[in-house]
């Protein structure tokens, strides 16, 4: 447990030393929201109606920017090799790496939700839809993106090819995430769906990208 | 406490392994290769640049899947029993040498010296709070030894420990090894130079490919 707790310690100090990832993740998500009411206009109503699907576009597109170097660095420096060769399993591994992965990409986006709420003319409930939403379906979204960066890991500019791979596994959290932060009715079946989602791919990624790193290293 | 070792014929080798088979890039490495390592022994492991020496070690490790042969370790349940000395050390440039070590002792188990014992045994003791990526190559190289010494494992794998080291670090290494070696461990070294203390060494040479 404590080799696991390592895991997630050493990225996100290695997070806060190299200082404005996160900030670059939170700035890019605010600033998706705030060209919207620029480019639709600014009706109010109209905002609102949509702000639900603009969150989580910005969300989603916030979240593949930081999946490039999810393993690339670790690779780079032979950190990799290491942890297949670790006294824990490199499933764990890979679980702590999404943990941290999720706490530096998907929590600071939490975080900021309350600014695209004002951005977007949210009322507080639509917000709290929204922010619930998030809570439960950016674990899928951790997991699809841990899988893509560990099938990519070996390709020299695969930067690009991960966000492309996983898109298609993406879009059911797109859709019921949407339709949770959308209406108050109809949004319980989406919350029971989303929250299915995510744990399925949560619970079904560590094994599934440990696979993949196993593969790329030979 | 060499005879120690030499009073116990009767435990069976710390590794034991036949008829290894690699080819890497459709490039045959070796074929029908066997090995075997007594606790307290070092095998040196030489041949030209390109001949499978690291492939050799990556494979021990059980990193690369071997195309035959198998490989049997004495204490199979520890899990693994070696460890790896790569080129690519795994350290973090912008973690302190403390942390980068401390992280390894945590995920490989605190079951060897304490951080500050290590680095003092690789001749890093008080740099514990500067950042790894001020190192030198070879300082780099200690650190990366360090790892070694805070986990217990029985076999180490080492591929070109020497590289970087100067004249100090080469008699560090061939000390840590002998230390490595009296208390029952063993070493599969791969490497194009003398390591000190180990010119009697048995050597396993591979053909270039």
């Amino acid at each position: 447990m404590s080799a696991f707790l390592a895991i997630i310690g050493r990225d996100l100090r290695l997070a806060a030393r190299s200082g404005s990832e996160a900030l670059t993740l939170v700035l890019f998500f605010v600033m998706v929201a705030a060209v919207v009411p620029f480019a639709i206009g600014p009706d109010p109503a109209l905002l609102a109606k949509l702000a639900p699907g603009i969150v989580w576009i910005a969300a989603f597109l916030a979240m593949l920017l930081g999946l490039d170097r999810l393993f690339r660095d670790d690779d780079a420096d032979g950190s990799l090799l290491l942890f297949r060769h670790a006294a824990i399993p490199l499933e764990a591994i890979v679980c702590g790496k999404m943990v941290a992965h999720w706490l530096l990409s998907a929590l600071p986006l939490l975080i900021a939700s309350p600014l695209l709420a004002i951005l977007l003319a949210m009322d507080p409930d639509g917000w709290g839809r929204a922010a619930l939403a998030l809570l439960l379906g950016t674990p899928a979204l951790t997991a699809f993106g841990v899988i893509g960066a560990a099938v990519t890991v070996s390709l020299k500019r695969g930067g690009l090819l991960a966000p492309v791979l996983i898109l298609p596994l993406t879009l059911p959290v797109l859709i019921f995430g949407v339709a949770m932060a959308g209406t108050a009715e109809g949004s319980g079946a989406a919350a029971l769906f989303l929250a299915a989602i995510s744990l399925v791919s949560v619970a079904f990624c560590p094994f599934a990208a440990a696979l993949a790193l196993r593969v790329s290293g030979e | 406490m060499r005879t120690m070792s030499a009073e116990m014929p009767e435990l069976p080798p710390l590794l034991t392994a036949s008829g290894l088979t690699l080819s890497r890039g459709g490039r045959e490495l070796f074929t029908g290769l066997d090995l075997d390592l007594r606790a307290g022994t070092a095998l040196l492991v030489r041949g030209p640049n390109g001949a499978g020496k690291s492939s050799l070690l990556l494979a021990l490790a059980e990193i690369l899947r071997l195309d035959g042969g198998r490989i049997g370790w004495r204490d199979g349940d520890e899990t693994p029993p070696s460890h790896l000395l790569a080129h690519a050390t795994g350290l973090k440039a912008s973690l302190t040498v403390g942390e980068n070590l401390h992280f390894w002792r945590t995920l490989n188990g605190p079951t060897g010296l304490t951080v500050i014992a290590a680095l003092d045994a690789v001749g890093l003791g008080g740099l514990e709070a500067v950042s790894a990526g001020h190192l030198s190559a070879g300082q780099g190289k200690r650190l990366a030894l360090a790892r070694l010494l805070v986990s217990r494992r029985l076999v180490w794998l080492l591929d070109e420990p020497t590289a970087a080291l100067d004249a100090s670090g080469q008699t560090l290494l061939g000390r840590l090894i002998a230390d490595h070696l009296r208390g029952g461990g063993g070493a599969i070294i791969a490497t194009h130079d003398e390591i000190a203390g180990l010119a009697d060494a048995p050597t396993l040479t591979l053909e270039a490919a």
